[in-house]
């Protein structure tokens, strides 16, 4: 059996915080415990007008990739939430293609 | 979309199907979620993969509805104060008792005083932005509504110029929402550019626009202008910010529109078909040189013109206009220069442009002509209606700042009730120095408050405290841009109930059918809302929830097809019949009929001297993901994630004042001062600082005279009356002066 990630677009993570929110009410965790959070780098200006600042989520140890709903058929809570439509779920084989495809701002967990 | 909208799942949890508005607040975006509901709790939020706008996505505040549903401050019974004003003593009344008070007291004032001695007083986003124009003229039978935001600075003055200059329904990019299959079909058009002008979409979703749709549009190839004082996270996503002194925007539209002018960029068909005033406006932009434009704006002048250039050439090339045009006493000029910018550019109503909505709402004929039920006599008495014609012509209300003045000297004549409907106007929201309206108010003899939570305002003034069921506990319907240009419409599902709340239709419904029964045939939201919907669409209310959402088909190039005037002829629905570049109504009523940029009223420029002790331009209001406005403080996880009021300054600025990253600072100025807490970054000007509106504490004593901590950091204290633009509208709340040192306390 293929072994599962979770893939983000941090080119397009918006940090709208619904991935740890979704994920809270997923699996019923309280206040200062993540099974995913974001981080944030930036901003900062490398040459003027080009500025970096990203925002990217990443998994703890919480995170089983919500064995639970993808059996009931439906998508990780953070990938169904995330307003900037910016993860993936899939096989990491899949997911590492669509990486390259892409070829910027992406990375992937296997939490 | 599946067509059961209620479900009962195995474990006994019932799940119903919903398109979000209010309370809490929001705009009318209509987000699709599942509402999990189990032995009369809602349990769990989750998006609806289903709905074809927001296709499973939710924000944090709808993700968080279950801590707001059942907070334990909430109030969910009526309320009649048995303390003093200001004191936190109340008595659980019923729904009959507390209509018996308020209709003797409502017959007390219309009898003795006239009916105009009761004032309706609205918030924004809300629901009760369609209902209180109702409940004042339908149910309670007095002509004075009023959003007393000072020159009503939030989206009216943007749906008055979009009247008198297109005479047309809210323009807002086309992000192919009437599509059932979105960005694919083919009638649609991806925008090459996007220009996205003082406004934040992706935190504000806008009056009903899905602000993440632009995420969707640049994943697709759109790339993104910003014109902000501030480069937020999307600028830095932009191929170009242009980062312009706060308030100098009606000069950098000039001068973009100087450039496609001159260069002859614009599109001569529609110019010489659709307009009205070409030669005039063409003269008028030789004033906005780049060079002179740069200097006011500090934009500098290459990137305007290779701004204008792309605007000028790309296709289609929509310009989204934000807050900014109307916070600011120059933005009817600046509104009237972007509305230019976009029609001679060709992006009006062609796909992947501009969309209108027709002259007359979606499910708008109702709202509207509930004024025609008050005699003319009792109309005219509508405060500052005379004096403010530019206004009171577009809008149904009060001028707000002649409201404050009536208030402060009884005259024309002195307002006794007061009727607060989802509005917490003390807070740092819906007006200009709050805390001389709380002085004002403590005149109002009687008052009512519809709301959740016992806000400052409730805890102020309310007499009676009304409880409004949040969107997962009532029935009604959520169109986009309410109704003026309705991209689609929603059911929103009532679920279960907390207590016993009633909704803003439910309560416009009770109170009319005791006072004005005449004007109220109908006994529930249901029957109110089938009446509105079936001779408009041929449907009912139960199938609109069958269909979950309903996207009315649109039509491109309206104006080449009869269907933007009552009159069925080609053209806009204007004095001209045409886009008026040079404008006939605003010169009838005195005002320049050409834009012109205006110097903010305190600035180094126009106030130097005030400037060397107040150094700092002050920008506000730009939002975040966690709050609407004065809402959500009280929710325990977005408090997670925000838990202070932020103002953001350079680095380098706060260096020389001795201010470091997380220090707490006042900010004042001529007019008042208030508290928060800094975050240092390189993305706003050294000589801008951006504070944050909308704050008070519900963890802070309730009573006065803390009422719950609002005048700690309260922004708009900072901000003055009255001053406003010529035509009634706009004030300064993005372009101050002020001071910043660190509290020591």
């Amino acid at each position: 059996m293929s072994q599962y990630g979770l893939l983000i677009d941090y080119e397009y993570c918006t940090g709208c915080h619904s991935c740890e929110v979704s994920c809270k009410n997923e699996k019923k965790l309280g206040r200062g415990v993540y099974g995913i959070k974001l981080a944030e780098i930036g901003p900062f200006e490398i040459t003027p007008g080009n500025w970096e600042w990203n925002y990217i989520p990443s998994p703890t140890k919480l995170c089983d990739l919500c064995a639970d709903r993808i059996e009931k058929g439906e998508k990780p809570a953070c990938v169904l939430h995330c307003l900037g439509l910016a993860m993936d779920y899939g096989p990491v084989e899949e997911l590492a293609k669509k990486m390259a495809a892409k070829g910027k701002k992406m990375v992937m967990f296997v939490p | 979309m599946e067509k059961e909208w209620k479900k009962q799942q195995p474990d006994g949890t019932i799940t119903v199907r919903t398109c979000g508005w209010s309370p809490p607040g929001d705009h009318p975006v209509g987000c699709g979620m599942k509402l999990h509901i189990k032995d009369g709790k809602l349990v769990k939020v989750e998006g609806d993969p289903e709905h074809p706008i927001s296709q499973g996505r939710l924000c944090v505040r709808c993700l968080t509805l279950p801590e707001y549903v059942h907070h334990p401050q909430r109030i969910i019974y009526p309320m009649k104060r048995v303390g003093k004003r200001g004191e936190d003593k109340w008595q659980r009344i019923s729904w009959d008792e507390a209509m018996d008070i308020i209709c003797d007291k409502i017959r007390h004032y219309t009898d003795n005083y006239g009916a105009e001695s009761i004032i309706v007083f609205g918030g924004t986003g809300r629901e009760a932005c369609l209902y209180y124009y109702p409940l004042a003229f339908s149910s309670i039978g007095t002509p004075n509504c009023c959003y007393p935001l000072s020159g009503w600075s939030c989206y009216g003055p943007r749906c008055s110029i979009t009247d008198y200059i297109l005479g047309a329904g809210y323009p807002e990019i086309d992000f192919a929402g009437y599509y059932p299959d979105r960005y694919d079909n083919p009638n649609y058009k991806l925008p090459e550019y996007i220009v996205i002008w003082g406004k934040n979409p992706l935190m504000s979703n806008p009056d009903g626009f899905y602000g993440h749709s632009i995420i969707d549009m640049m994943k697709r190839g759109t790339k993104i202008i910003c014109v902000d004082p501030r480069i937020h996270w999307l600028g830095t996503r932009a191929e170009h910010v242009l980062q312009l002194r706060p308030g100098t925007d009606t000069a950098l539209a000039l001068g973009l529109l100087n450039v496609i002018i001159n260069e002859d960029l614009y599109d001569h068909e529609f110019v010489e078909k659709w307009t009205y005033g070409f030669e005039e406006l063409k003269e008028r932009v030789q004033e906005y040189p780049p060079e002179k434009v740069a200097e006011i704006t500090w934009v500098p002048k290459e990137q305007i013109i290779e701004v204008a250039r792309i605007i000028g050439t790309a296709k289609p090339c929509p310009i989204q206009w934000g807050l900014a045009v109307d916070e600011n006493p120059n933005g009817v000029q600046l509104g009237h220069a972007i509305l230019a910018l976009i029609a001679i550019t060709g992006n009006l109503d062609v796909p992947g442009g501009i969309t209108i909505g027709p002259p007359a709402a979606l499910m708008g004929k109702w709202r509207m002509e509930t004024r025609s039920q008050l005699p003319d006599e009792l109309w005219a008495k509508r405060i500052g209606a005379e004096e403010w014609p530019a206004l009171s012509t577009a809008m149904a209300t009060t001028h707000p700042d002649e409201t404050l003045d009536t208030l402060e000297t009884g005259k024309p004549y002195k307002l006794r009730m007061g009727w607060f409907n989802s509005t917490n106007f003390i807070s740092a929201t819906c007006s200009a120095q709050p805390d001389r309206w709380y002085r004002a108010l403590q005149s109002l003899e009687f008052n009512v408050v519809q709301d959740t939570f016992m806000t400052p305002t409730a805890m102020a003034f309310a007499d009676i405290f009304l409880p409004l069921p949040t969107f997962a506990e009532h029935d009604g319907v959520v169109l986009t841009h309410f109704g003026r240009n309705a991209i689609f419409m929603g059911a929103m599902n009532k679920a279960f109930e907390v207590g016993e709340c009633k909704s803003d239709i439910e309560v416009c419904i009770e109170l009319g059918k005791r006072l004005h029964p005449e004007h109220w045939p109908w006994d529930t939201a249901e029957e109110f809302f089938n009446d509105q919907l079936k001779p408009e669409f041929g449907f009912d209310f139960n199938d609109l929830r069958e269909k979950g959402v309903f996207q009315p088909p649109y039509e491109y190039k309206k104006y080449e097809k009869g269907l933007l005037r009552f009159d069925g002829e080609p053209g806009f629905n204007t004095v001209t019949g045409m886009v008026e570049l040079c404008s006939t109504l605003f010169e009838a009523w005195g005002e320049d009929p050409l834009p012109y940029y205006q110097e903010p009223h305190y600035s180094p420029y126009s106030t130097p001297e005030l400037f060397k002790e107040y150094p700092f331009i002050l920008t506000t209001g730009a939002r975040a993901f966690t709050s609407f406005h004065s809402e959500h403080r009280q929710v325990p996880s977005l408090r997670e994630i925000t838990p202070d009021p932020i103002v953001e300054i350079n680095p380098e600025a706060a260096e020389k004042l001795g201010i470091k990253d997380g220090d707490w600072v006042y900010l004042e100025n001529m007019f008042g001062k208030c508290k928060q807490k800094v975050k240092l970054t390189k993305t706003i000007n050294p000589k801008v600082v951006h504070a944050s509106h909308g704050w008070w504490y519900p963890e802070k004593p309730a009573e006065e005279p803390s009422l719950f901590g609002v005048w700690e950091s309260n922004i708009n204290t900072l901000i003055p009356h009255k001053h406003i633009g010529k035509l009634g509208f706009g004030a300064p709340f993005k372009c101050l002066i002020c001071k910043v040192y660190k509290a020591e306390d």
